[in-house]
Protein backbone atom coordinates (compact mmCIF):
# COMPACT_ATOMS: atom_id res chain seq x y z
CA UNK A 1 0.00 0.00 0.00
CA UNK A 2 1.18 3.53 -0.81
CA UNK A 3 1.76 5.92 2.09
CA UNK A 4 -0.61 8.48 1.25
CA UNK A 5 -1.39 10.17 3.69
CA UNK A 6 -4.88 11.75 4.28
CA UNK A 7 -4.39 14.81 6.03
CA UNK A 8 -3.62 13.57 9.69
CA UNK A 9 -0.32 12.66 10.82
CA UNK A 10 -0.68 10.52 13.37
CA UNK A 11 -1.76 7.19 13.40
CA UNK A 12 0.07 5.44 10.68
CA UNK A 13 0.53 1.67 10.89
CA UNK A 14 3.47 -0.23 9.55
CA UNK A 15 3.22 -3.85 10.25
CA UNK A 16 6.93 -5.45 9.59
CA UNK A 17 6.50 -9.75 8.88
CA UNK A 18 4.35 -10.33 11.98
CA UNK A 19 4.37 -13.57 12.92
CA UNK A 20 1.71 -15.19 16.11
CA UNK A 21 1.58 -19.15 17.04
CA UNK A 22 -0.41 -20.46 19.56
CA UNK A 23 0.39 -23.56 21.13
CA UNK A 24 -2.99 -25.47 21.08
CA UNK A 25 -4.12 -27.76 24.35
CA UNK A 26 -3.06 -30.70 22.29
CA UNK A 27 0.61 -29.34 21.80
CA UNK A 28 0.66 -28.43 18.27
CA UNK A 29 1.54 -25.50 16.80
CA UNK A 30 -1.10 -22.74 15.09
CA UNK A 31 -0.25 -20.28 13.23
CA UNK A 32 -2.54 -17.44 13.71
CA UNK A 33 -0.39 -14.73 11.80
CA UNK A 34 2.02 -16.24 8.86
CA UNK A 35 4.16 -13.00 8.15
CA UNK A 36 1.63 -10.39 7.54
CA UNK A 37 3.15 -7.04 5.69
CA UNK A 38 0.80 -4.32 5.87
CA UNK A 39 0.87 -0.78 5.25
CA UNK A 40 -2.23 1.80 6.90
CA UNK A 41 -1.60 5.30 5.82
CA UNK A 42 -2.64 7.81 8.89
CA UNK A 43 -5.97 8.59 8.63
CA UNK A 44 -7.53 5.99 6.66
CA UNK A 45 -9.94 3.74 6.38
CA UNK A 46 -9.06 -0.02 6.73
CA UNK A 47 -11.86 -3.15 6.66
CA UNK A 48 -10.07 -6.50 7.16
CA UNK A 49 -12.03 -9.45 5.76
CA UNK A 50 -12.01 -12.79 5.55
CA UNK A 51 -13.34 -16.72 6.55
CA UNK A 52 -13.58 -17.17 10.33
CA UNK A 53 -10.77 -17.80 11.76
CA UNK A 54 -7.57 -16.42 9.74
CA UNK A 55 -6.27 -14.62 12.23
CA UNK A 56 -8.78 -10.88 11.67
CA UNK A 57 -8.87 -10.38 15.55
CA UNK A 58 -5.42 -11.38 16.39
CA UNK A 59 -4.09 -8.91 14.12
CA UNK A 60 -6.05 -6.30 15.87
CA UNK A 61 -4.59 -7.83 18.95
CA UNK A 62 -1.28 -7.15 18.10
CA UNK A 63 -1.89 -3.82 16.96
CA UNK A 64 -3.65 -3.47 20.48
CA UNK A 65 -0.48 -4.04 21.96
CA UNK A 66 -2.56 -6.58 23.89
CA UNK A 67 -0.05 -10.11 23.07
CA UNK A 68 3.28 -10.28 22.39
CA UNK A 69 3.97 -10.95 18.28
CA UNK A 70 6.21 -14.24 18.05
CA UNK A 71 8.45 -12.62 15.72
CA UNK A 72 8.02 -9.38 13.54
CA UNK A 73 5.92 -5.97 14.64
CA UNK A 74 3.86 -3.53 14.61
CA UNK A 75 5.04 -0.09 14.56
CA UNK A 76 3.07 3.00 14.86
CA UNK A 77 4.08 6.73 13.79
CA UNK A 78 7.28 5.04 13.56
CA UNK A 79 7.69 3.00 17.03
CA UNK A 80 7.24 0.02 17.98
CA UNK A 81 4.00 -1.46 19.89
CA UNK A 82 4.71 -3.27 23.12
CA UNK A 83 2.27 -2.48 25.54
CA UNK A 84 -1.62 -1.04 24.84
CA UNK A 85 -2.59 2.35 25.24
CA UNK A 86 -4.88 5.01 25.11
CA UNK A 87 -3.68 6.16 21.86
CA UNK A 88 -5.04 3.01 20.03
CA UNK A 89 -9.02 2.52 20.68
CA UNK A 90 -10.62 -0.80 20.48
CA UNK A 91 -14.17 -2.14 20.45
CA UNK A 92 -13.78 -6.12 21.47
CA UNK A 93 -16.24 -8.42 19.16
CA UNK A 94 -18.25 -9.04 22.32
CA UNK A 95 -19.52 -6.03 24.58
CA UNK A 96 -17.46 -6.62 27.49
CA UNK A 97 -19.02 -4.09 29.24
CA UNK A 98 -18.55 -3.71 33.16
CA UNK A 99 -21.93 -5.41 34.70
CA UNK A 100 -21.29 -2.92 38.19
CA UNK A 101 -21.06 0.19 36.42
CA UNK A 102 -23.95 1.68 34.54
CA UNK A 103 -24.04 3.39 30.82
CA UNK A 104 -23.09 6.25 31.20
CA UNK A 105 -19.61 5.37 33.43
CA UNK A 106 -18.54 2.15 31.32
CA UNK A 107 -18.24 4.96 28.40
CA UNK A 108 -16.49 7.22 30.70
CA UNK A 109 -14.22 4.76 31.90
CA UNK A 110 -11.58 5.44 29.73
CA UNK A 111 -11.24 8.93 30.49
CA UNK A 112 -11.73 8.28 33.95
CA UNK A 113 -8.76 5.71 34.15
CA UNK A 114 -6.69 8.92 32.09
CA UNK A 115 -7.90 11.19 35.34
CA UNK A 116 -9.38 13.47 31.80
CA UNK A 117 -12.99 12.96 32.92
CA UNK A 118 -13.98 16.71 34.13
CA UNK A 119 -12.57 18.46 30.98
CA UNK A 120 -14.30 16.11 28.33
CA UNK A 121 -17.83 15.46 30.50
CA UNK A 122 -19.78 17.11 27.00
CA UNK A 123 -18.01 14.28 25.22
CA UNK A 124 -19.32 11.55 26.93
CA UNK A 125 -22.98 12.86 26.60
CA UNK A 126 -22.25 13.73 22.74
CA UNK A 127 -21.35 10.28 22.02
CA UNK A 128 -24.02 8.65 24.50
CA UNK A 129 -26.19 10.37 21.85
CA UNK A 130 -24.31 9.61 18.82
CA UNK A 131 -24.81 6.00 19.31
CA UNK A 132 -28.54 6.48 20.14
CA UNK A 133 -28.37 5.37 24.35
CA UNK A 134 -29.87 8.76 25.13
CA UNK A 135 -31.85 7.97 28.41
CA UNK A 136 -30.29 4.71 29.07
CA UNK A 137 -27.14 6.28 31.00
CA UNK A 138 -28.74 4.87 33.83
CA UNK A 139 -29.60 1.27 33.02
CA UNK A 140 -27.25 -1.22 33.77
CA UNK A 141 -25.94 -3.85 30.72
CA UNK A 142 -27.79 -6.62 31.64
CA UNK A 143 -30.69 -4.18 31.65
CA UNK A 144 -30.19 -3.54 27.60
CA UNK A 145 -30.19 -5.74 24.36
CA UNK A 146 -26.88 -7.00 23.28
CA UNK A 147 -27.10 -4.06 20.28
CA UNK A 148 -27.34 -1.43 22.43
CA UNK A 149 -24.67 -2.87 24.52
CA UNK A 150 -22.56 -3.35 21.56
CA UNK A 151 -22.92 0.76 20.61
CA UNK A 152 -22.02 1.21 24.05
CA UNK A 153 -18.90 -0.48 23.90
CA UNK A 154 -18.49 1.33 20.85
CA UNK A 155 -19.10 4.85 22.53
CA UNK A 156 -16.72 3.62 25.16
CA UNK A 157 -13.84 3.25 22.46
CA UNK A 158 -14.22 6.62 20.73
CA UNK A 159 -15.01 8.94 24.09
CA UNK A 160 -11.06 9.13 24.35
CA UNK A 161 -10.29 10.22 20.72
CA UNK A 162 -7.48 7.83 19.94
CA UNK A 163 -5.53 8.32 16.95
CA UNK A 164 -6.19 4.86 15.81
CA UNK A 165 -9.28 3.11 16.36
CA UNK A 166 -9.50 -0.93 16.03
CA UNK A 167 -13.05 -2.09 15.26
CA UNK A 168 -13.76 -6.19 15.79
CA UNK A 169 -17.15 -6.35 13.94
CA UNK A 170 -18.65 -3.39 15.73
CA UNK A 171 -21.96 -3.73 14.26
CA UNK A 172 -22.09 -7.68 14.26
CA UNK A 173 -24.73 -7.73 16.76
CA UNK A 174 -27.10 -5.01 15.10
CA UNK A 175 -30.48 -4.90 13.33
CA UNK A 176 -29.93 -4.45 9.55
CA UNK A 177 -31.65 -0.65 9.76
CA UNK A 178 -29.69 0.35 12.87
CA UNK A 179 -26.42 -1.02 11.44
CA UNK A 180 -26.59 1.15 8.34
CA UNK A 181 -27.72 4.30 11.00
CA UNK A 182 -24.24 3.03 12.27
CA UNK A 183 -22.22 2.92 9.38
CA UNK A 184 -23.05 6.30 8.32
CA UNK A 185 -22.09 7.33 11.96
CA UNK A 186 -18.91 5.95 12.09
CA UNK A 187 -18.42 7.77 8.75
CA UNK A 188 -19.08 10.38 9.96
CA UNK A 189 -17.07 10.49 13.17
CA UNK A 190 -14.08 9.06 10.99
CA UNK A 191 -14.14 12.04 7.91
CA UNK A 192 -14.86 14.28 11.43
CA UNK A 193 -11.92 12.84 14.04
CA UNK A 194 -9.78 11.46 11.05
CA UNK A 195 -9.04 8.55 13.00
CA UNK A 196 -7.29 6.25 11.27
CA UNK A 197 -9.83 2.88 11.37
CA UNK A 198 -8.94 -0.60 10.94
CA UNK A 199 -12.05 -2.58 11.27
CA UNK A 200 -12.71 -6.34 11.23
CA UNK A 201 -16.11 -7.15 9.21
CA UNK A 202 -17.72 -10.05 7.38
CA UNK A 203 -20.01 -7.90 5.26
CA UNK A 204 -18.28 -6.95 1.90
CA UNK A 205 -20.67 -4.34 1.92
CA UNK A 206 -20.23 -2.68 4.78
CA UNK A 207 -16.09 -2.86 4.35
CA UNK A 208 -17.03 -0.98 0.67
CA UNK A 209 -19.44 1.73 2.33
CA UNK A 210 -16.94 2.71 4.68
CA UNK A 211 -13.30 1.80 3.22
CA UNK A 212 -10.23 3.66 1.17
CA UNK A 213 -8.66 0.25 1.29
CA UNK A 214 -10.35 -3.69 1.70
CA UNK A 215 -7.74 -5.89 3.06
CA UNK A 216 -8.71 -9.73 2.22
CA UNK A 217 -7.54 -12.08 3.76
CA UNK A 218 -7.02 -16.12 3.80
CA UNK A 219 -6.90 -19.27 6.13
CA UNK A 220 -4.43 -21.81 6.43
CA UNK A 221 -1.99 -20.61 6.46
CA UNK A 222 -3.11 -17.16 7.35
CA UNK A 223 -2.12 -14.44 5.15
CA UNK A 224 -2.99 -11.42 3.66
CA UNK A 225 -4.50 -12.47 0.12
CA UNK A 226 -4.84 -8.84 -1.54
CA UNK A 227 -4.98 -5.70 -0.50
CA UNK A 228 -7.59 -3.38 -2.82
CA UNK A 229 -7.81 0.14 -3.16
CA UNK A 230 -11.70 1.36 -3.22
CA UNK A 231 -11.39 4.26 -5.74
CA UNK A 232 -14.80 5.57 -5.08
CA UNK A 233 -15.92 9.41 -3.71
CA UNK A 234 -17.90 9.70 -0.64
CA UNK A 235 -20.82 9.12 0.46
CA UNK A 236 -20.64 5.95 -1.49
CA UNK A 237 -24.41 4.30 -2.84
CA UNK A 238 -24.74 0.93 -2.41
CA UNK A 239 -26.60 0.30 -5.73
CA UNK A 240 -24.13 1.92 -7.95
CA UNK A 241 -21.93 -0.20 -11.14
CA UNK A 242 -18.78 0.39 -9.97
CA UNK A 243 -19.61 -0.23 -6.05
CA UNK A 244 -21.52 -3.40 -7.71
CA UNK A 245 -18.31 -4.45 -9.56
CA UNK A 246 -16.06 -4.11 -6.55
CA UNK A 247 -18.15 -6.25 -4.54
CA UNK A 248 -18.09 -8.90 -7.35
CA UNK A 249 -14.00 -8.82 -7.14
CA UNK A 250 -14.34 -9.04 -3.38
CA UNK A 251 -16.57 -11.98 -3.56
CA UNK A 252 -14.60 -13.76 -5.96
CA UNK A 253 -10.80 -13.41 -4.52
CA UNK A 254 -12.59 -14.35 -1.35
CA UNK A 255 -13.86 -17.82 -2.97
CA UNK A 256 -10.29 -17.84 -4.36
CA UNK A 257 -9.40 -17.71 -0.49
CA UNK A 258 -11.10 -20.91 0.25
CA UNK A 259 -14.18 -19.96 1.80
CA UNK A 260 -17.19 -17.91 1.66
CA UNK A 261 -17.01 -15.60 4.51
CA UNK A 262 -19.35 -17.44 7.31
CA UNK A 263 -22.48 -16.22 8.57
CA UNK A 264 -22.18 -14.18 11.74
CA UNK A 265 -25.44 -16.49 13.38
CA UNK A 266 -25.86 -20.15 13.59
CA UNK A 267 -28.93 -21.41 14.03
CA UNK B 1 -65.80 -10.10 46.67
CA UNK B 2 -65.03 -13.93 47.76
CA UNK B 3 -61.03 -13.28 47.09
CA UNK B 4 -61.29 -10.00 49.20
CA UNK B 5 -62.68 -11.61 51.77
CA UNK B 6 -59.90 -14.42 52.13
CA UNK B 7 -57.15 -11.56 51.64
CA UNK B 8 -58.36 -10.15 54.58
CA UNK B 9 -58.98 -12.99 56.66
CA UNK B 10 -55.04 -13.76 55.68
CA UNK B 11 -53.84 -10.76 57.12
CA UNK B 12 -55.58 -12.16 60.55
CA UNK B 13 -54.25 -15.06 60.19
CA UNK B 14 -51.43 -14.62 62.66
CA UNK B 15 -53.74 -13.40 65.62
CA UNK B 16 -56.48 -16.45 65.08
CA UNK B 17 -52.77 -18.15 65.62
CA UNK B 18 -52.42 -16.26 68.69
CA UNK B 19 -56.08 -17.22 69.65
CA UNK B 20 -55.14 -20.97 69.12
CA UNK B 21 -52.11 -20.66 71.16
CA UNK B 22 -54.07 -18.59 74.14
CA UNK B 23 -56.76 -21.05 74.47
CA UNK B 24 -54.59 -24.05 74.34
CA UNK B 25 -52.82 -22.63 76.94
CA UNK B 26 -55.60 -21.18 79.01
CA UNK B 27 -57.89 -24.07 78.36
CA UNK B 28 -55.85 -27.00 79.36
CA UNK B 29 -53.75 -27.32 82.72
CA UNK B 30 -49.92 -27.30 82.76
CA UNK B 31 -48.32 -31.39 83.96
CA UNK B 32 -47.81 -30.77 87.46
CA UNK B 33 -44.29 -32.49 86.42
CA UNK B 34 -43.04 -29.04 85.82
CA UNK B 35 -41.98 -26.42 88.74
CA UNK B 36 -44.09 -23.69 88.84
CA UNK B 37 -42.62 -20.50 87.54
CA UNK B 38 -43.12 -17.17 89.65
CA UNK B 39 -45.34 -15.56 86.74
CA UNK B 40 -47.75 -16.67 83.96
CA UNK B 41 -44.69 -15.40 81.43
CA UNK B 42 -46.06 -17.48 78.53
CA UNK B 43 -49.77 -15.96 78.52
CA UNK B 44 -48.38 -12.54 79.46
CA UNK B 45 -46.39 -12.73 75.73
CA UNK B 46 -49.32 -14.44 74.38
CA UNK B 47 -51.59 -11.41 75.45
CA UNK B 48 -48.66 -9.35 74.01
CA UNK B 49 -49.08 -10.80 70.67
CA UNK B 50 -52.48 -11.03 70.64
CA UNK B 51 -52.63 -7.38 70.91
CA UNK B 52 -50.07 -6.52 68.01
CA UNK B 53 -51.44 -9.19 65.66
CA UNK B 54 -54.47 -7.55 66.08
CA UNK B 55 -53.42 -4.13 65.58
CA UNK B 56 -50.98 -5.03 63.04
CA UNK B 57 -54.31 -6.51 61.10
CA UNK B 58 -56.02 -3.83 61.45
CA UNK B 59 -53.14 -0.96 60.51
CA UNK B 60 -52.31 -3.14 57.33
CA UNK B 61 -56.09 -2.31 55.90
CA UNK B 62 -54.45 1.20 55.30
CA UNK B 63 -50.73 0.68 54.69
CA UNK B 64 -50.47 -0.36 50.78
CA UNK B 65 -46.80 -2.27 51.90
CA UNK B 66 -48.04 -4.14 55.33
CA UNK B 67 -51.27 -5.47 53.10
CA UNK B 68 -49.17 -6.68 50.80
CA UNK B 69 -46.55 -8.41 53.23
CA UNK B 70 -49.29 -9.20 55.47
CA UNK B 71 -51.32 -11.03 52.77
CA UNK B 72 -47.97 -13.02 51.54
CA UNK B 73 -46.88 -14.02 54.71
CA UNK B 74 -49.79 -14.07 56.90
CA UNK B 75 -50.32 -17.70 56.65
CA UNK B 76 -46.99 -18.55 57.79
CA UNK B 77 -46.93 -16.89 60.89
CA UNK B 78 -50.57 -18.22 61.82
CA UNK B 79 -48.62 -21.69 61.27
CA UNK B 80 -46.16 -20.45 63.87
CA UNK B 81 -48.74 -20.24 66.28
CA UNK B 82 -50.29 -23.55 65.97
CA UNK B 83 -47.05 -25.15 66.17
CA UNK B 84 -46.19 -23.36 69.27
CA UNK B 85 -49.30 -24.90 70.72
CA UNK B 86 -48.15 -28.18 69.58
CA UNK B 87 -44.65 -27.61 71.37
CA UNK B 88 -47.06 -26.16 74.58
CA UNK B 89 -49.29 -29.39 74.48
CA UNK B 90 -46.20 -31.98 74.14
CA UNK B 91 -44.32 -30.36 76.50
CA UNK B 92 -45.86 -28.34 78.94
CA UNK B 93 -49.53 -29.85 78.89
CA UNK B 94 -48.40 -33.50 78.53
CA UNK B 95 -44.64 -33.61 79.98
CA UNK B 96 -43.89 -36.38 77.23
CA UNK B 97 -40.36 -35.73 77.70
CA UNK B 98 -38.18 -35.70 80.56
CA UNK B 99 -39.25 -31.96 82.35
CA UNK B 100 -35.54 -31.52 83.54
CA UNK B 101 -34.43 -31.12 79.61
CA UNK B 102 -37.53 -29.80 78.31
CA UNK B 103 -38.76 -27.06 80.58
CA UNK B 104 -42.15 -25.53 79.73
CA UNK B 105 -42.31 -21.90 78.41
CA UNK B 106 -42.97 -19.94 81.56
CA UNK B 107 -39.65 -21.27 82.90
CA UNK B 108 -37.77 -20.38 79.86
CA UNK B 109 -39.15 -17.25 79.71
CA UNK B 110 -38.27 -16.27 83.34
CA UNK B 111 -35.13 -16.54 82.50
CA UNK B 112 -35.43 -13.78 80.56
CA UNK B 113 -37.57 -11.43 82.69
CA UNK B 114 -35.71 -12.42 85.81
CA UNK B 115 -32.01 -12.68 84.53
CA UNK B 116 -32.17 -9.75 81.52
CA UNK B 117 -29.42 -8.34 83.20
CA UNK B 118 -26.86 -11.35 83.08
CA UNK B 119 -28.50 -11.76 79.19
CA UNK B 120 -27.70 -7.96 78.40
CA UNK B 121 -24.12 -8.09 79.69
CA UNK B 122 -23.33 -11.48 77.61
CA UNK B 123 -24.76 -10.39 74.71
CA UNK B 124 -22.90 -7.15 75.05
CA UNK B 125 -19.57 -9.04 75.83
CA UNK B 126 -20.19 -11.52 72.81
CA UNK B 127 -21.05 -8.53 70.19
CA UNK B 128 -17.39 -7.02 71.28
CA UNK B 129 -15.55 -10.09 70.62
CA UNK B 130 -16.90 -10.69 67.57
CA UNK B 131 -16.64 -6.96 65.77
CA UNK B 132 -13.53 -6.85 66.43
CA UNK B 133 -12.25 -10.03 65.50
CA UNK B 134 -14.51 -9.64 61.97
CA UNK B 135 -13.20 -6.22 61.98
CA UNK B 136 -9.56 -7.42 62.27
CA UNK B 137 -10.04 -11.11 60.27
CA UNK B 138 -11.92 -9.74 57.00
CA UNK B 139 -9.33 -6.49 56.78
CA UNK B 140 -7.01 -8.48 56.96
CA UNK B 141 -7.94 -11.13 54.96
CA UNK B 142 -8.88 -8.86 52.05
CA UNK B 143 -5.76 -7.77 51.74
CA UNK B 144 -4.40 -10.63 51.92
CA UNK B 145 -6.43 -11.83 48.80
CA UNK B 146 -6.14 -8.77 46.86
CA UNK B 147 -2.37 -9.81 47.09
CA UNK B 148 -2.74 -13.32 46.60
CA UNK B 149 -5.12 -12.75 43.76
CA UNK B 150 -2.52 -9.77 41.71
CA UNK B 151 1.07 -10.44 43.17
CA UNK B 152 2.11 -13.93 41.50
CA UNK B 153 5.38 -13.40 43.77
CA UNK B 154 3.23 -13.35 46.96
CA UNK B 155 1.02 -15.69 45.72
CA UNK B 156 3.97 -18.59 45.11
CA UNK B 157 5.60 -17.71 48.54
CA UNK B 158 3.09 -17.42 50.76
CA UNK B 159 -0.22 -19.35 49.20
CA UNK B 160 1.18 -22.73 50.28
CA UNK B 161 1.45 -21.86 53.78
CA UNK B 162 -1.91 -20.47 53.81
CA UNK B 163 -3.57 -23.50 52.25
CA UNK B 164 -1.44 -25.37 55.06
CA UNK B 165 -3.19 -23.59 57.98
CA UNK B 166 -6.66 -22.18 56.32
CA UNK B 167 -8.21 -25.37 56.86
CA UNK B 168 -7.11 -26.11 60.23
CA UNK B 169 -10.77 -24.97 62.31
CA UNK B 170 -9.50 -21.81 64.10
CA UNK B 171 -10.78 -23.11 67.40
CA UNK B 172 -8.37 -25.40 67.51
CA UNK B 173 -5.68 -22.93 68.12
CA UNK B 174 -7.63 -21.76 71.49
CA UNK B 175 -5.38 -23.48 73.84
CA UNK B 176 -2.24 -21.93 72.55
CA UNK B 177 -3.84 -18.76 71.84
CA UNK B 178 -4.93 -18.81 75.28
CA UNK B 179 -1.43 -19.05 76.71
CA UNK B 180 0.29 -16.88 74.25
CA UNK B 181 -2.25 -13.56 74.65
CA UNK B 182 -1.93 -11.93 77.92
CA UNK B 183 -6.01 -11.62 78.27
CA UNK B 184 -8.82 -14.26 77.33
CA UNK B 185 -10.02 -11.30 75.07
CA UNK B 186 -6.96 -10.97 73.12
CA UNK B 187 -6.96 -14.93 72.79
CA UNK B 188 -10.91 -14.63 71.40
CA UNK B 189 -10.37 -11.94 68.96
CA UNK B 190 -7.17 -13.67 67.73
CA UNK B 191 -9.51 -17.01 67.71
CA UNK B 192 -12.58 -14.87 65.62
CA UNK B 193 -10.23 -13.05 63.51
CA UNK B 194 -8.37 -15.99 62.00
CA UNK B 195 -11.22 -18.15 60.99
CA UNK B 196 -12.62 -14.86 59.00
CA UNK B 197 -9.48 -14.22 57.72
CA UNK B 198 -9.39 -17.42 56.26
CA UNK B 199 -12.37 -17.29 54.06
CA UNK B 200 -12.16 -13.69 53.33
CA UNK B 201 -8.91 -14.03 51.77
CA UNK B 202 -9.20 -17.43 50.12
CA UNK B 203 -12.95 -16.42 48.51
CA UNK B 204 -11.11 -12.50 47.62
CA UNK B 205 -8.04 -14.26 45.73
CA UNK B 206 -9.87 -16.74 43.81
CA UNK B 207 -12.67 -14.26 43.07
CA UNK B 208 -9.99 -12.17 41.32
CA UNK B 209 -8.36 -14.70 39.96
CA UNK B 210 -11.40 -15.64 37.77
CA UNK B 211 -12.36 -11.60 36.92
CA UNK B 212 -12.84 -12.47 32.50
CA UNK B 213 -9.43 -11.48 31.33
CA UNK B 214 -10.82 -9.14 29.28
CA UNK B 215 -11.98 -6.58 31.48
CA UNK B 216 -8.76 -6.05 31.79
CA UNK B 217 -7.50 -6.21 28.43
CA UNK B 218 -10.39 -3.43 27.88
CA UNK B 219 -9.69 -1.33 30.83
CA UNK B 220 -5.41 -1.38 29.60
CA UNK B 221 -6.83 -0.08 25.84
CA UNK B 222 -8.18 2.69 27.81
CA UNK B 223 -5.12 3.61 29.39
CA UNK B 224 -5.55 2.71 32.66
CA UNK B 225 -3.18 2.24 35.14
CA UNK B 226 -2.22 -1.29 37.06
CA UNK B 227 -3.76 0.66 40.25
CA UNK B 228 -6.75 1.17 38.33
CA UNK B 229 -7.20 -2.05 37.16
CA UNK B 230 -6.74 -3.65 40.62
CA UNK B 231 -9.22 -0.93 42.34
CA UNK B 232 -11.64 0.03 39.46
CA UNK B 233 -11.66 -3.52 37.75
CA UNK B 234 -10.53 -6.26 39.91
CA UNK B 235 -11.92 -5.67 43.21
CA UNK B 236 -15.54 -4.57 41.46
CA UNK B 237 -15.75 -7.88 39.24
CA UNK B 238 -14.58 -10.02 42.45
CA UNK B 239 -17.28 -8.14 45.11
CA UNK B 240 -19.88 -10.82 44.84
CA UNK B 241 -17.65 -13.29 45.69
CA UNK B 242 -15.64 -11.56 48.21
CA UNK B 243 -19.37 -10.83 49.70
CA UNK B 244 -20.06 -14.80 50.36
CA UNK B 245 -16.29 -15.21 51.75
CA UNK B 246 -17.03 -12.43 54.52
CA UNK B 247 -20.63 -13.99 54.55
CA UNK B 248 -18.74 -17.61 55.44
CA UNK B 249 -16.69 -15.65 57.72
CA UNK B 250 -19.50 -14.39 59.45
CA UNK B 251 -20.48 -17.50 60.26
CA UNK B 252 -17.23 -19.36 60.80
CA UNK B 253 -16.44 -16.43 63.52
CA UNK B 254 -19.57 -17.11 65.10
CA UNK B 255 -18.97 -20.30 65.36
CA UNK B 256 -15.06 -19.71 66.54
CA UNK B 257 -16.57 -17.28 69.37
CA UNK B 258 -19.12 -19.78 70.77
CA UNK B 259 -16.54 -22.50 71.38
CA UNK B 260 -13.96 -19.85 72.52
CA UNK B 261 -16.47 -18.76 74.88
CA UNK B 262 -17.73 -22.49 76.42
CA UNK B 263 -14.07 -22.75 76.87
CA UNK B 264 -12.54 -20.25 78.99
CA UNK B 265 -13.83 -16.92 78.41
CA UNK B 266 -15.73 -15.48 80.66
CA UNK B 267 -19.21 -13.73 79.95
CA UNK B 268 -20.59 -13.91 76.31
CA UNK B 269 -23.39 -15.99 75.12
CA UNK B 270 -21.60 -19.64 74.69
CA UNK B 271 -20.54 -19.09 78.23
CA UNK B 272 -23.65 -18.39 79.37
CA UNK B 273 -24.73 -21.38 77.69
CA UNK B 274 -22.04 -23.59 79.53
CA UNK B 275 -22.59 -21.85 83.06
CA UNK B 276 -26.36 -22.67 82.39
CA UNK B 277 -25.62 -26.52 81.63
CA UNK B 278 -23.12 -26.84 84.06
CA UNK B 279 -25.67 -25.90 87.01
CA UNK B 280 -28.48 -28.05 84.92
CA UNK B 281 -30.96 -25.35 84.60
CA UNK B 282 -31.86 -26.41 80.71
CA UNK B 283 -33.98 -23.02 80.54
CA UNK B 284 -31.43 -21.34 80.77
CA UNK B 285 -29.39 -23.36 77.89
CA UNK B 286 -32.53 -22.88 75.46
CA UNK B 287 -32.82 -18.97 76.74
CA UNK B 288 -28.97 -18.98 75.52
CA UNK B 289 -29.90 -20.92 72.05
CA UNK B 290 -32.65 -18.30 71.18
CA UNK B 291 -30.74 -15.35 72.22
CA UNK B 292 -27.97 -16.59 69.45
CA UNK B 293 -30.95 -17.83 66.96
CA UNK B 294 -32.05 -14.21 67.05
CA UNK B 295 -28.72 -12.53 66.98
CA UNK B 296 -27.38 -14.51 64.19
CA UNK B 297 -30.68 -14.10 61.90
CA UNK B 298 -29.98 -9.76 62.69
CA UNK B 299 -26.40 -9.90 61.89
CA UNK B 300 -27.42 -12.18 58.62
CA UNK B 301 -30.40 -9.59 57.63
CA UNK B 302 -28.05 -7.03 58.16
CA UNK B 303 -25.40 -7.90 55.90
CA UNK B 304 -28.02 -9.05 52.90
CA UNK B 305 -29.35 -5.64 53.54
CA UNK B 306 -25.75 -4.21 53.18
CA UNK B 307 -25.09 -6.45 49.93
CA UNK B 308 -28.32 -5.00 48.33
CA UNK B 309 -26.62 -1.63 48.50
CA UNK B 310 -23.42 -2.30 47.93
CA UNK B 311 -23.97 -4.72 44.54
CA UNK B 312 -27.55 -3.54 43.88
CA UNK B 313 -25.92 -3.85 40.16
CA UNK B 314 -25.98 -7.44 40.39
CA UNK B 315 -29.54 -7.57 41.17
CA UNK B 316 -30.83 -8.82 37.71
CA UNK B 317 -27.34 -11.12 37.25
CA UNK B 318 -27.32 -13.29 39.54
CA UNK B 319 -29.63 -14.64 43.44
CA UNK B 320 -28.63 -16.12 45.93
N1 LIG C 1 -5.35 -17.48 22.68
C1 LIG C 1 -5.32 -18.40 21.69
N2 LIG C 1 -4.84 -19.64 21.94
C2 LIG C 1 -4.80 -20.57 20.97
N3 LIG C 1 -5.21 -20.36 19.71
C3 LIG C 1 -5.70 -19.15 19.40
C4 LIG C 1 -5.79 -18.11 20.38
N4 LIG C 1 -6.33 -17.01 19.78
C5 LIG C 1 -6.56 -17.37 18.50
N5 LIG C 1 -6.19 -18.64 18.26
C6 LIG C 1 -6.27 -19.33 16.97
O1 LIG C 1 -5.81 -18.46 15.99
C7 LIG C 1 -6.62 -18.53 14.84
C8 LIG C 1 -7.12 -17.16 14.46
O2 LIG C 1 -8.01 -16.70 15.44
P1 LIG C 1 -8.74 -15.30 15.35
O3 LIG C 1 -9.54 -15.15 16.59
O4 LIG C 1 -7.74 -14.23 15.08
O5 LIG C 1 -9.70 -15.50 14.10
P2 LIG C 1 -10.73 -14.47 13.44
O6 LIG C 1 -10.29 -14.23 12.06
O7 LIG C 1 -10.91 -13.28 14.31
O8 LIG C 1 -12.05 -15.33 13.41
P3 LIG C 1 -13.57 -14.86 13.59
O9 LIG C 1 -13.97 -14.24 12.30
O10 LIG C 1 -14.30 -16.14 13.83
O11 LIG C 1 -13.63 -13.94 14.73
C9 LIG C 1 -7.72 -19.52 15.14
O12 LIG C 1 -7.38 -20.74 14.54
C10 LIG C 1 -7.70 -19.66 16.62
O13 LIG C 1 -8.03 -20.97 16.99
MG1 LIG D 1 -12.49 -12.56 15.52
Amino acid sequence: MVAENIENVKGAIHIDNLVKTFISNEGETVAALNGVNLDIPAGSFVSLIGPSGCGKTTLLRQIAGLAEPTSGGVFVDGKKITKPGADRGFAFQQATLFPWLNIRDNISLGLRARHVYKEHKQDVDEFIETVGLKGFEKSYPHELSGGMNQRASLARALVGHPDILLLDEPLGALDAFTRMAMQDEIHRLWKKYKTTMVMVTHDVDEALYLSNYVVVMKARPSKIEQVIKIDLPFPRVRTQDTFVLYRKKILEILNFAGKIPEPEYYL
Amino acid sequence: MKNKLTNTLRRFLPFLGVIVALAIHLLIEDSDEHPEAEEAYYTWILYFFLVTTFILGIVSTFVKKLKKSLEYSGAFWGGVGIVVAIIDIVIGKLALFPVLFFPKYDNILAQFFEGYEIILKCIWHSTKLLVTGFLYGAGFGFVTGVLLGFNKKFNYWINPYIKLIGPIPATIWIPISLTIFPTTFGASVFIIALSVWFSVALMTSSAIQAVPKAYFEVSRTLGASSAFQIFRVGIPAAMPSIFLGVFYGIISAFLALMTAEMFGVKYGIGWYISWQKAMLVYSGVYAGIIVIAVYCMLILTLLFKLRDKILNWQKGTLKW
